[in-house]
């Protein structure tokens, strides 16, 4: 009977099978879709005979980068160009994030301070920087920068090395000599080391239940060796200092106006979103565990090392994560102060190609991998960081 | 016995240690609890006594407010004058001057709306019919060629209203599309739930930048021969698709906070998946989701100010127009932070309205 | 229910904004919209910005407004679209605009890869550099490891990059989408020198707030005719634009000014009477009113009197006629003959 009765159900009423129909369904609608959008286009640029393809990639790209963190002039080609277009983007990146993370911690913990003065002015900061667009800042930093700053002639010099003028930054940086490749080196080697020593340390601690100075030793080898290298090749302390040569600096370290307003932006805004997601996070672990901690006699290193930390990070790893994807994303509207980052090449790029379609088709890619890239490895780390939770 | 407490009470009204209440108290409590505290304390007041005179003196003392910009170059302080002589070219770009009480009637009336919506007892059928008569108003008053109102294209439009415009559209829409992606997401037929999820990871992984180029150079060409949509109408729909993206995420949080009991005893009563839906798990979730929903509304407002990127004549580019006028170059400043101000005040409002409406729901819950 | 309601909504809004299907030429679509759409820079003083009332006035808002007297019999028929460097080309394309007069370079590519044809130029120009006096440069060949302003994605940014790397000299460009942003880095200081087309130089200069401390150096690195253009296929539309310009030239050579024109109209010259209708048969041919070039002096003047009164001696950017004056007179202004 219940067979008979399966078997009567039409099958518009059978779940499983409705499914399967509206699904090819939708499949059908966006595939028409699609359809019809690319045969668009197709027609489009046939009609409009507006060139197709990426063979303007090895074609020479016939305009100058403003920054650039490898070799490149005019003569190279649309490929170069926006590899450094992306190199840059991944230097303010970086550098961003960098600082963001520092800043928005401090800034964090200064909310949670038991001083009203400082945790007042902690949120005044969060308060405001979050609810100015952070084009509208980006836009207001590069306009302080060149309207206030003198020109190079009258730079400002207010620590020797250092000059600010409307052109940028300058800064002393030491002058290439050999020890510096060895230095690396030596730093390499002594984080290397540093690792294992952590690891031996655990084990060991884990076996005997003897604890062993990792921070102090490894933080010794970490600064240690370096500085051994230095004084081998007897201490060289040759500074290059930028000089003004025609009309601008030269030597030295300049960072330009443009770069220093996108990062200034895009710190202080995703700063004081990073300060409440740290926030957050210290308030998650509640007051009993510290106290837990206390009382078995742990010191507050140890408290903090083994008990907050690692039950805070969980909470924080999440959101801070799209925050760093934020201020990725945020770096792309470099393109509207003029720092060359991938969005402003490219965007360059199609001016001069007319290949829209292509250029824009490259800026999501670019993204789309660095988000997809950050994401999984912060998904890793956070995979990590919640092993110590048994 | 009786006595002797008595007598204490009476006689012994003692008061707490001077330093421990009143405003000496709460200093000492606040401000100087230990030498951490304290040398805290004195560095920053220190640092706000040598960064906040300077300021004030800029933004008010010296400060010029009504004057041209060639007196405004001799002043000391700031020179709040250009934007006592441009506000209404800021604040509505090239709506023809003389019909400029339009938009400032209809942002009014948009204001007026939100205002009204704070209170969740005014949430009725009722609101949702003000709000859709509101927005042809809104419209109506904009667009104008009805009514004797005289037409003014959407070319001309301009400024604050174009801001709101943006945002509020762009939610609106957005919010929809992002409840179906979300419970797209949620579905059990793969098909589905895949195309969500590359839609959802592919907008969010890109910038909204990309978007907007895509809508202002690209999008023209999907269309076929002879139809072409309007320059702000581009930059809405990918303001609109990229809102989405983010919506439903956040709707999935809520969606996922739904318990299995919820859907189970939708089932039981035998309602379909339409009804279990629109009748037992939507009000819920979204119920859930409302303060992050206007975190969403508010990033979706800061981030309208982009359209500037593609020439849109939005509070921006007014404003950076406004700056490439001789008479007022150079006083960037004083500009943008007039626009930081607009825009500080409407995510302000938001975001304390946020965390007001998180109390209350948070009071409501059982 | 409420979806349903909303959605109601917004489509009423997208039928607010969506433009109708089109008709078969421009010249219909046109005419029944009732107003042309022409793309313009925006932000160049002199050849396209809006003034304090946000009315567009310019060398270039006089040209397209010349074609809207000729189309229309009225000038102020038409809708300006601000465009940026990357946005105008596809603007045109995509027939968002009916026609760019937004000082763009004719150049083969753009005439073949990219769709468009380019009408009469309205402009002659050529690429030079604007630096402040005070730096003492007198050339552009001293301007090695300078920092330069120039506008992305122009034909101005790959001949700056050609000139420099033919001279052999170091530069560091900076790069602003923005007209008004870029001239605003460069007068604040940003950049030693700002190139661009010469006129677009004295049109930034003659804006900047010291306009006496800035000079334009002799060397002109590049031939820039700067014309109207529209897009391939449409032959009628084409005539038109470039008939409207060659109309503004003619005017000025048989000494027709928007002062004069209504007497002129008893003019006994042939040339004069087929020019301004008198003798029909030009406007017919176009597919326009017979009053086309009659409309379009009356409303908007000759070329001179568009020059001299946007850009001319007289105007702050004090830009003489040189290549822009008349063949009579020197120049390359050629009208072919209205006949």
């Amino acid at each position: 009977m219940g067979n008979a009765a399966a078997q009567k159900v039409p099958f518009w009423l059978d779940p499983k099978k409705r499914g399967i129909v509206f699904q090819i369904g939708t499949v059908c609608m966006v595939g028409l879709l699609a359809y019809y959008l690319i045969s668009n286009v197709l027609i489009n640029l046939e009609k409009q005979s507006i060139a197709t393809g990426w063979g303007f990639l090895t074609k020479e790209s016939s305009f100058e980068v403003g920054e650039s963190l490898i070799s490149y002039s005019s003569a190279d080609t649309y490929a170069r160009a926006l590899l450094v277009g992306a190199l840059n983007t991944l230097k303010v990146s970086f550098i961003g994030i960098v600082i963001t993370v520092i800043l928005g911690t401090v800034v964090g913990i200064a909310r949670l301070s038991t001083n009203w003065l400082v945790s007042r002015l902690a949120k005044g900061y969060i308060e405001v920087m979050q609810d100015i667009p952070v084009l509208l800042q980006l836009f207001f930093w590069y306009a302080v920068f060149y309207e206030t700053f003198p020109s190079p002639r009258q730079a400002l010099n207010p620590i020797t090395g250092v000059f600010l003028c409307n052109r940028g930054v300058a800064f002393a940086v030491p002058a290439a000599h050999p020890a510096h490749a060895y230095m690396l080196a030596a730093l390499v080697v002594g984080l290397v080391l540093a690792f294992f020593l952590r690891r031996w340390a655990k084990k060991r601690q884990d076996r005997t239940g003897q604890s062993f100075p990792v921070f102090r030793v490894s933080a010794g080898m970490v600064v240690g060796f370096p500085l051994l290298a230095w004084l081998a090749f007897g201490a060289p302390t040759a500074m290059d200092v930028p000089k003004l040569v025609g009309f601008n600096f030269t030597g030295g370290l300049t960072l330009s106006p443009e770069f220093f307003a996108l990062l200034m932006g895009l710190v202080l805004y995703t700063g004081a979103f990073v300060a409440e997601v740290v926030r957050a996070g210290i308030q998650s672990v509640s007051r009993g565990q510290q106290e837990a901690a206390m009382s078995i006699g742990l010191r507050p290193s140890q408290v903090l090392n083994l008990v907050i930390l690692p039950q805070a990070l969980r909470v924080i790893i999440p959101p801070l994560t799209s925050q760093m994807l934020n201020l990725t994303k945020n770096s792309s509207l470099a393109v509207a102060i003029g720092f060359p980052d991938f969005v402003s090449v490219a965007n360059t790029t199609i001016n001069q190609t007319g290949q829209s379609i292509e250029g824009v088709a490259l800026i999501m890619a670019v993204y789309l991998f660095f988000s997809l890239s950050t994401s999984a490895f912060m998904n890793w780390y956070n995979k990590r960081v919640k092993l110590v939770e048994r | 016995m009786e006595q002797t407490s008595a007598d204490i009470t009476a006689s012994d009204d003692i008061r707490p240690p001077v330093a421990s209440i009143g405003v000496i108290g709460w200093v000492r409590a606040n401000l100087f609890d230990g030498w951490f505290n304290s040398l805290l304390t004195l560095a920053t007041l220190y640092a706000l006594w040598v960064v906040v005179p300077p300021i004030v003196r800029w933004v008010i003392i010296d400060a010029v407010w009504n004057t041209t910009g060639a007196e405004c170059r001799d002043a000391a302080g700031a020179c709040w004058s250009i934007i006592a002589t441009n506000f209404r070219f800021i604040l509505f770009g090239f709506y023809p001057y003389d019909q400029q009480w339009r938009p400032l009637v209809a942002m009014l009336l948009l204001f007026g709306l939100l205002y009204y919506s704070q209170d969740r007892k005014h949430w009725t059928k009722m609101l949702g019919y003000g709000w859709v008569a509101g927005l042809v108003a809104m419209g109506l008053l904009m667009r104008g060629g009805l009514l004797g109102l005289s037409s003014v294209e959407t070319t001309k439009w301009g400024g604050l209203p174009l801001t709101l415009l943006l945002s509020v559209f762009g939610l609106t829409a957005a919010y929809p599309l992002g409840v179906i992606l979300a419970l797209g997401r949620q579905s059990r037929l793969p098909i589905i739930k895949w195309l969500c999820v590359v839609y959802i990871e592919l907008i969010r992984g890109v910038p909204l930048i990309s978007l907007l180029f895509m809508g202002s150079i690209i999008f023209p060409l999907f269309l076929p021969e002879g139809i072409t949509i309007n320059k702000i109408l581009r930059a809405q729909v990918a303001i609109i698709l990229f809102t989405a993206a983010y919506i439903a995420e956040v709707v999935r949080g809520g969606l996922q906070g739904m318990s299995r009991g919820q859907y189970e005893a939708a089932e039981s009563l035998g309602l379909n998946y339409y009804l279990t839906m629109r009748l037992i798990i939507l009000p819920q979730a979204l119920k859930i989701v409302i303060p992050p929903t206007v975190s969403i509304l508010i990033s979706a407002f800061k981030d309208t100010s982009l359209v500037v990127i593609i020439a849109l004549w939005d509070l921006l580019k007014t404003s950076q127009a406004v700056l490439s006028n001789p008479e007022w170059m150079g006083f960037s400043r004083e500009a943008y932070i007039f626009i930081a101000i607009l825009y500080f005040l409407g995510c302000f409002s938001m975001s304390n309205y946020s965390r007001r409406l998180e109390r209350e729901l948070d009071r409501d819950r059982p | 229910m409420k979806k349903w309601k909303l959605s109601l909504v917004m489509i009423a809004v997208v039928l607010l904004f969506v433009a109708g299907p089109a008709l078969a030429g421009t010249l219909d679509e046109v005419k029944a919209r009732g107003y042309i759409k022409a793309g313009v820079n925006g932000g160049v003083f002199g050849f396209s910005m809006p003034d304090d009332k946000g009315v567009w006035k310019g060398l270039d808002v006089d040209t397209a407004r010349a074609i809207a007297a000729a189309v229309f019999g009225d000038a102020d028929k038409v809708q300006f679209t601000a465009l940026t460097a990357v946005q105008r080309l596809p603007a045109l394309q995509s027939k968002e605009i009916d026609v760019l007069c937004r000082n763009t370079t004719a150049t083969l590519t753009r005439e073949t890869t990219n769709g468009l044809n380019f009408t009469q130029v309205n402009y002659y120009d050529g690429q030079g550099f604007l630096v402040p006096k005070k730096l003492g440069v007198k050339s552009a060949k001293e301007l090695g490891g300078a920092t330069v302003c120039v506008l992305p994605g122009t034909t101005t940014e790959l001949n700056a990059a050609d000139f420099f790397r033919a001279n052999g000299l170091q530069w560091k460009p900076v790069v602003i989408e923005q007209t008004a942003e870029l001239n605003k880095a460069f007068f604040a200081g940003r950049c030693d020198c700002l190139t661009s087309d010469v006129s677009q130089l004295a049109a930034q200069r003659s804006v900047s707030p010291r306009p006496q401390d800035y000079i334009i150096l002799p060397e002109v690195i590049s031939k820039e005719p700067l014309a109207p253009v529209v897009r391939h296929g449409d032959d009628q539309w084409y005539d038109i634009v470039k008939w409207a310009v060659f109309a503004l030239i003619e005017a000025e050579e048989l000494g027709i000014s928007s002062q004069n024109v209504d007497k002129m109209k008893n003019s006994t010259n042939p040339q004069v009477q087929r020019f301004l209708g008198t003798s029909p048969g030009m406007g017919k041919a176009l597919g326009l009113n017979e009053a086309w070039a009659y409309n379009i002096i009356k409303q908007v003047g000759n070329y001179g009197e568009i020059f001299e009164r946007n850009v001319g001696v007289n105007t702050p950017l004090g830009l003489e006629r040189g290549l822009n004056d008349l063949w009579t007179r020197g120049g390359l202004m050629y009208a072919h003959p209205i006949r």
